[in-house]
C-alpha cells in the first residue's frame, strides 16, 4: 500500500500557500475605478498608447461588446472604460485557465480510462489505479469550475460577456442565440455533465474495488459496459462544454470541430499525467510490475495525440484563414496580432517538440526524457487554454505575471495533494483483474 | 559456393522462439529463419543489428518536405502568381497554410514509398526473383530455421531434435 510521503504533502501545501498568495495579489492589484486602470496601462506600455486604441476597437467590434458602436472608433473615454473592465477580468480570466485546465487533465484520463475499459485493453490494468487516482480530481476540480461559472451568472466577473443583459439587448446576435445561451440553461447543462461524469468515475472506481474482493468477474463485465455506455454521453456533453465554458467567451465566434480539439488537448495532457505519476510512482519503488513497455506505449499515445491535436488546430485554423470570412477570421486576427508568441510558441511546444523527442522508438522509454516531453506538453496545453480564454476576456492587457502563476501553482498544488491522496486510499495494483496477467507480462 | 545446411522445422512460433534462444545459447550462427508471418521480437532473439529502415524514412520524408516546398513556390509563386483565398501576397510563406496539406502528403509519399522501396533492395526481392525459400510449407503453416553446418552435423541434430522441431532435414545450398 502507498502512502504520500511528507515531502510530497508539504511540497503542495506548499504550492497552494504560494498560490494563493499570488491570486490574492492579483485581486487586490486589479484596478477599481477607471482612473487606476488608465494609470496602469500607462505606466507600463508607453510607447504604443496610439496604436492601442484603434486596436482595441477591432477587439471590441470582434466580441461583439456593441455591434453599433463597433462601427465607428471609440471616443477615449469609451476605450478606457473598456481597458478598465479587461483589467479587471484579468484575475479572474487567470484563476478560471488555471482552473480549468488542471480539471481538464482529470476529464482527459477519464476518457483514456473509459475506453481502456471499452476495449477491455490487456495492457493497461496495472495503471488503472493511478488513472482513478488522477480522476478523482474530477470533484474538487469540477466544483471549482462551477462555483467560478456561478460566480460569473451572478456578474461577480465578465468572463461571459452573453450573460450581460445590457449587452443581449444591444445585440441581435445573442439574441437570436439566447435560448440556448441563457444563465439558467448554461449552469444546468453544466450541473448535468459534471454529474455524469463525477457519477461515472465513482461507481466504476467502486467496481474496481469491488473487483478485488469478488470471486467471479461479474463486476469487470458491468465496469465494461457501464464505461461503454459513459463514452457516447461523455463524447456529446464534453463536445457541449467546449462550446459553453470555452467557446461562448467569444459568443460570436463559432468553430464546429471545436468539440474534438478541446478534447486532443484534454487528452494530450490526461495521458501525460498518467505517464508521469507513473514513473514518479516507479521512482519510489511502487508498481513493480509496471515495465519499460508500459512507459513507452503511453509515450506513443503522447506523441501521436500530439499529431492529432495538430491535425485539428491546422485544419480549424486553415479553413476559416482560406475562406477569410470576416466574423470567422476576426479570431485568428486578435490571436496574431496581440497574441504572436504564446499563439505560435503553443504551435512549437504541442508539435514541433513532442513530434522531434518522442519520434525515436527508444527515447520513449527513457523516464526522464519522457518527462521532460511530458513538461513541455503540458505547459504548451496550459497556453492552448490561455490562448483560448485570453483573448475574448482580457484583449491585450495580457500577461503571465502574478495572477496567472499563481493560479497555476495553487491549483497545481491542489491537483497534487488531492491524487496522491486518492492514490494511497488503495492498493496501487489491482488483483483480480482478469486481464492483469497480460498487463504483467506486456511486452510490445 | 554450394554448402551443407541443417533445415528444423517447426509448427508453433512459440516453439520456433524457444528453439532460437536455445541455439543462440549454444553458439551456433543461424543462417535464416522462414516464417509465414512475422514473429515478433524474433530479431532480436536472433541477434540481427537493429533496422535502419526508420533512419532512411526519416530521410526520405525531409526529401519530400524539400520537394513540396521546391515544387508549389515554383509552380503558385512564381511560374504562374496565383491569388489564394483573396490574398494576393505572391509570397511563398505568407500562403504557407494553403500549402501545408500538400507538403504534409508528399512528406508522407515518399517516406512511405521510398521507404517500401528501399526494403525490397534490402531484402533483394524484385520482380521475376525465384523464391528463396527452401520449403513450400513455409508459406502455409511451418517455419524453418537454417544453420550452416561446419563439421558439426551430429551436434546440431541432436541439439535441435531437443528444442521440439517436427522434422530435420540436411541439403545442399547455394549462399549468395
Amino acid at each position: 500500500m502507498y502512502t504520500v510521503s511528507n515531502k510530497l504533502k508539504i511540497g503542495a501545501i506548499t504550492l497552494m500557500v504560494i498560490g494563493t498568495l499570488g491570486i490574492v495579489t492579483g485581486f487586490l492589484s486589479a484596478p477599481a475605478t477607471v482612473e487606476e486602470a488608465k494609470a496602469m496601462v500607462a505606466s507600463h506600455d508607453d510607447g504604443h498608447g496610439d496604436a492601442h486604441s484603434e486596436e482595441a476597437s477591432h477587439a471590441v467590434a470582434d466580441k461583439g461588446h456593441g455591434e453599433e458602436s463597433g462601427a465607428h472608433a471609440m471616443t477615449e473615454a469609451e476605450h478606457d472604460e473598456h481597458v478598465f473592465h479587461q483589467l479587471q477580468n484579468k484575475p479572474w480570466a487567470a484563476l478560471y485557465v488555471a482552473a480549468f485546465f488542471f480539471f481538464m487533465i482529470a476529464l482527459g484520463v477519464l476518457a483514456f480510462y473509459a475506453i481502456q475499459r471499452a476495449a477491455q485493453a490487456g495492457w493497461s490494468p496495472l495503471l488503472f489505479r493511478v488513472m482513478e487516482g488522477i480522476t478523482s480530481y474530477l470533484v474538487p476540480g469540477g466544483i471549482i469550475v462551477f462555483v467560478i461559472l456561478l460566480l460569473s451568472v451572478l456578474h461577480m466577473n465578465h468572463l461571459f460577456i452573453w450573460m450581460d443583459a445590457d449587452v443581449v439587448a444591444h445585440d441581435a446576435l445573442l439574441q437570436g442565440k439566447a435560448g440556448y445561451l441563457n444563465p439558467t440553461f448554461f449552469l444546468v447543462r453544466a450541473a448535468i455533465f459534471l454529474a455524469g461524469w463525477i457519477g461515472y468515475r465513482e461507481y466504476s472506481r467502486k467496481l474496481s474495488l469491488a473487483q478485488d474482493e469478488s470471486d467471479d468477474n461479474s463486476n469487470f463485465k458491468l465496469n465494461f459496459r457501464i464505461s461503454a455506455a459513459f463514452l457516447v454521453f461523455y463524447l456529446i456533453s464534453e463536445s457541449i462544454m467546449s462550446w459553453d465554458w470555452i467557446m461562448s467567451v467569444d459568443p460570436h465566434w463559432f468553430s464546429t470541430l471545436f468539440g474534438w480539439y478541446i478534447f486532443a488537448s484534454m487528452f494530450v495532457s490526461g495521458i501525460t499525467v498518467i505517464a508521469m505519476v507513473t514513473i514518479y510512482l516507479k521512482s519510489k519503488g511502487h508498481l513493480k510490475d509496471v515495465n519499460d513497455s508500459h512507459i513507452h506505449d503511453l509515450a506513443k499515445f503522447m506523441f501521436g495525440i500530439s499529431i492529432f491535436w495538430t491535425y485539428l488546430w491546422f485544419s480549424q485554423f486553415m479553413l476559416i484563414w482560406y475562406a477569410n470570412i470576416p466574423e470567422e477570421v476576426t479570431y485568428y486576427i486578435t490571436r496574431i496580432e496581440d497574441y504572436n508568441l504564446p499563439f505560435f510558441g503553443m504551435v512549437a511546444m504541442n508539435f514541433l517538440f513532442p513530434v522531434l523527442l518522442l519520434m525515436n522508438s527508444d527515447y520513449k522509454r527513457l523516464n526522464w526524457f519522457v518527462v521532460m516531453a511530458g513538461i513541455v506538453i503540458l505547459a504548451g496545453h496550459y497556453m492552448d487554454i490561455f490562448n483560448a480564454i485570453m483573448p475574448s476576456t482580457v484583449g491585450d492587457q495580457w500577461y503571465i505575471g502574478i495572477p496567472e502563476i499563481g493560479s497555476i501553482l495553487f491549483f497545481a498544488g491542489l491537483f497534487i495533494f488531492w491524487i496522491f491522496r486518492a492514490l494511497a486510499s488503495a492498493p496501487l495494483q489491482p488483483k483480480r483483474n482478469p486481464f492483469i496477467e497480460e498487463s504483467k507480462h506486456f511486452h510490445y | 559456393m554450394a554448402s551443407k545446411v541443417i533445415q528444423a522445422f517447426y509448427n508453433d512460433d512459440d516453439v520456433l522462439m524457444h528453439a532460437v534462444k536455445k541455439v543462440k545459447a549454444a553458439k551456433h550462427h543461424i543462417e535464416e529463419v522462414y516464417c509465414p508471418f512475422p514473429v515478433h521480437g524474433l530479431d532480436k532473439a536472433m541477434g540481427l543489428a537493429p533496422t535502419r529502415l526508420a533512419v532512411t524514412a526519416f530521410l526520405y520524408g525531409c526529401v519530400g518536405l524539400a520537394v513540396a516546398t521546391v515544387m508549389m513556390n515554383f509552380i503558385m509563386i512564381e511560374d504562374w502568381p496565383q491569388d489564394i483565398g483573396g490574398k494576393p501576397s505572391f509570397s511563398y510563406i505568407e500562403n504557407m497554410p494553403a500549402f501545408v496539406p500538400i507538403m504534409f502528403e508528399l512528406t508522407v509519399f515518399f517516406a512511405a514509398h521510398l521507404m517500401v522501396i528501399t526494403f525490397y533492395m534490402r531484402s533483394r526481392l524484385w520482380p521475376f526473383k525465384d523464391a528463396e525459400n527452401p520449403d513450400l510449407r513455409t508459406t502455409d503453416d511451418h517455419f524453418l530455421m537454417e544453420i550452416e553446418i561446419h563439421d558439426n552435423e551430429a551436434e546440431l541434430i541432436s541439439l535441435l531434435s531437443e528444442t521440439g522441431a517436427v522434422e530435420i532435414n540436411i541439403s545442399e545450398k547455394d549462399l549468395h
